[in-house]
């Protein structure tokens, strides 16, 4: 019996198809990550999952009960949502407590509950203010905080880090992470940034257009992945695709990492030229167009000095490409 | 940096504004100065300020005299203010259904409520008459509320349910979440989040009820329930019009408005939704 069972879940709007019939089971404790490219329906699942839209099709489970036709409220869940989503009438405090209040909890285990999320969080200083008064990293901990006091089976978060600037945006996904780590609670999240999805996920499940493509450890999608569309969409830089024809390969497609492509100025496979180049200090991004296979990525490490326009040479590295046929998905 | 206005723009766009306020201003300012001077200035020369000599409070002494003033401005108040409240609890409640909820009809719904702004509540009077008569409502300050509700509400439904959009998801998908009912929802996340839109509507819906002749005159015209409009009309005959209390009641029926209006223009300036996202 996992945390939450979704079977065959489908979802119309009008005539348009959002969900297509997903299956998916999360097990106790562990961290989901729904990723893909906006519109792919990630958002929506989060939603019928929390109850404030309803499935079509398909039966939502939670700790093995079925609760299509719960109210949100019910369904023992928290969710913290991009906006934050504060009340702006009640302070910090009222904030966190108001699901409990609602549940007609006394007020000593509100009181409770309040102060052992705010330590959490180091939001004590802030508990008497109210939301239009603190930053905007202030205001994503108070909603996280919010989630915690009710102590849910489920944690959601639809995009939290997505108004945050990028220093903060780091320091609150480790805070997640953290947070995940000390109640080890089951949460599912949705991002449509990979790294997101990389660096706080157990699990991670990739959607495209209403369908799970791939699911699985974030290496494994990186190591392993089913089809071109997860190869893209998970690593950064993105991966290259060549046209195996022209590399003599029986293949569609060869899929291969910007760091797994060698760069010579002397010899090698595929001849180019340079058309730009990004200095990272750690390590060099060197963007070469090439005649037949496009514009290609090649990631180096350390410091390198390329002048765009110069000819250079890529060679792959065969024993760590991928293989494609036409319809995308992965020769093995 | 932004560009500054050069400072000949900003003249000219002052003197285009102060043309205007002086030339919507005017007749006010006649009518309140005439209030003070007496009959023969008044023909004498209209124009001129109250002074020593042409001082004259006779027709404010005329309006508190004659007739029960204070009755019809109660009257005046009472509707103004019951029809404000109705249109403005109705439309809220009905712009958060078209906005909020996805339903069979809605557009259609919404588009029927709408429909009132374009057509005259004048045309169906003798209908509406007929239905105070057959419900025995003529001669009630209720027959005029209802009245104006209806007149106030497609406007008031037309603008909320836009303002309504505009409020956060979000706000709302957590409340639901917290276990809010929807009438929590709507009383306490939204209605202060739209209060600017409410206000506007409470402005555009208040001076047409005050200012209105028409349906007083038609569905209530007895004594007790004369509204002020409708009481200063005795001072009008065919013959002999007494200016200095017409003058004089009108001032007067200026007062009660503007408060209400300094009101609702305090809520209109006060930006409130800052903090509730992003």
């Amino acid at each position: 019996m996992g945390a939450l069972t979704l079977t065959n879940i489908t979802k119309q709007f009008g005539t348009v198809d959002v969900i297509k019939g997903v299956d998916l089971t999360v097990e106790p404790g562990e961290f989901c990550v729904f990723v893909g490219p906006s519109g792919c329906g990630k958002s929506t699942l989060l939603r019928i999952i929390a109850g404030l839209e309803d499935a079509t099709g398909g039966e939502i489970a939670i700790e093995g009960r079925r609760v299509n036709e719960v109210a949100p409220a019910k369904r023992e869940i928290a969710m913290v949502f991009q906006s934050y989503a504060l009340y702006p009438h009640l302070t910090v405090r009222d904030n966190m407590g108001l699901a409990l209040k609602q549940a007609g909890q006394d007020k000593a285990t509100i009181a409770g509950a309040t102060d052992r999320a705010a330590g959490m969080l180091a939001l004590g200083a802030l508990l008497d203010r109210r939301p239009a008064e603190l930053s905007g990293g202030q205001r994503q901990r108070v909603a996280i905080g919010r989630a915690i006091v009710r102590t849910p089976k489920l944690f959601l978060f639809d995009e939290p880090l997505s108004n945050l600037d990028a220093a903060l945006r780091v320091q609150t996904r480790i805070e997640i992470a953290r947070l995940h780590r000390e109640l080890g609670a089951t949460m599912i999240y949705v991002t449509h940034d990979q790294v997101e999805a990389m660096t706080l996920a157990d699990r991670i499940v990739v959607l495209r257009a209403g369908r799970v493509e791939q699911t699985g450890a974030p290496m494994e999608l990186y190591n392993n992945p089913a089809n071109t569309f997860v190869a893209g969409f998970i690593g950064s830089p993105q991966m290259n695709f060549l046209k195996s024809g022209a590399l003599g390969l029986a293949s569609d497609s060869l899929g291969i990492r910007p760091e797994h492509l060698a760069l010579s100025r002397d010899a090698g496979a595929i001849p180019g030229t340079v058309s730009h180049v990004e200095k990272l200090g750690g390590e060099t991004l060197v963007y070469v167009r090439t005649d037949v296979h496009g514009l290609l990525t090649v990631r180096l490490f350390g410091e390198h000095d390329y002048t765009v326009d110069e000819a250079v040479h890529l060679t792959p590295d065969q024993a760590r490409a991928f293989h494609f046929g036409a319809d995308g998905l992965r020769l093995r | 940096m932004a560009t500054r206005t050069p400072i000949s723009r900003s003249i000219a766009a002052h003197a285009v504004l102060i043309t205007y306020t002086l030339i919507a201003l005017f007749p006010v300012f006649v009518i309140v100065i005439n209030s003070f001077k007496s009959r023969r200035a008044i023909f004498n020369d209209p124009l001129a300020v109250p002074t020593a000599e042409t001082f004259d409070l006779v027709g404010y002494a005329t309006v508190l005299k004659q007739g029960d003033f204070f009755q019809y401005f109660l009257n005046s108040m009472t509707v103004t203010v019951a029809s404000l409240f109705f249109v403005l609890l109705f439309g809220a409640m009905a712009a958060f259904a078209l906005s909020e909820y996805r339903f069979k009809g809605n557009l259609l719904m919404g588009l029927y409520l709408a429909l009132g702004i374009m057509i005259p509540i004048r045309l169906g009077t003798v209908a509406i008459l007929q239905l105070m008569v057959a419900s025995g409502l003529v001669n009630t300050l209720t027959a005029l509320v209802l009245v104006y509700t209806a007149q106030g509400l497609p406007l008031a439904v037309f603008i909320l349910s836009e303002f309504m959009r505009q409020v956060s998801d979000d706000l709302k998908n957590a409340g639901r979440i917290d276990g809010l009912s929807e009438y929590r929802i709507f009383f306490t996340l939204v209605l202060p989040l739209v209060r600017p839109a409410m206000a506007t509507v409470a402005v555009f819906t208040m001076i047409p009820i005050w200012n209105d002749l028409w349906f007083p005159l038609i569905l209530a015209p007895a004594e007790e329930t004369k509204t002020i409009t409708l009481g200063s009309q005795v001072f009008i005959g065919q013959f002999v019009t007494n200016w200095n209390a017409v003058l004089a009641a009108l001032s007067l029926a200026i007062v009660p408005v503007m408060v209400l209006y300094l009101i609702f223009s305090r809520q209109l300036i006060r930006g409130i939704t800052a903090g509730a996202v992003k």
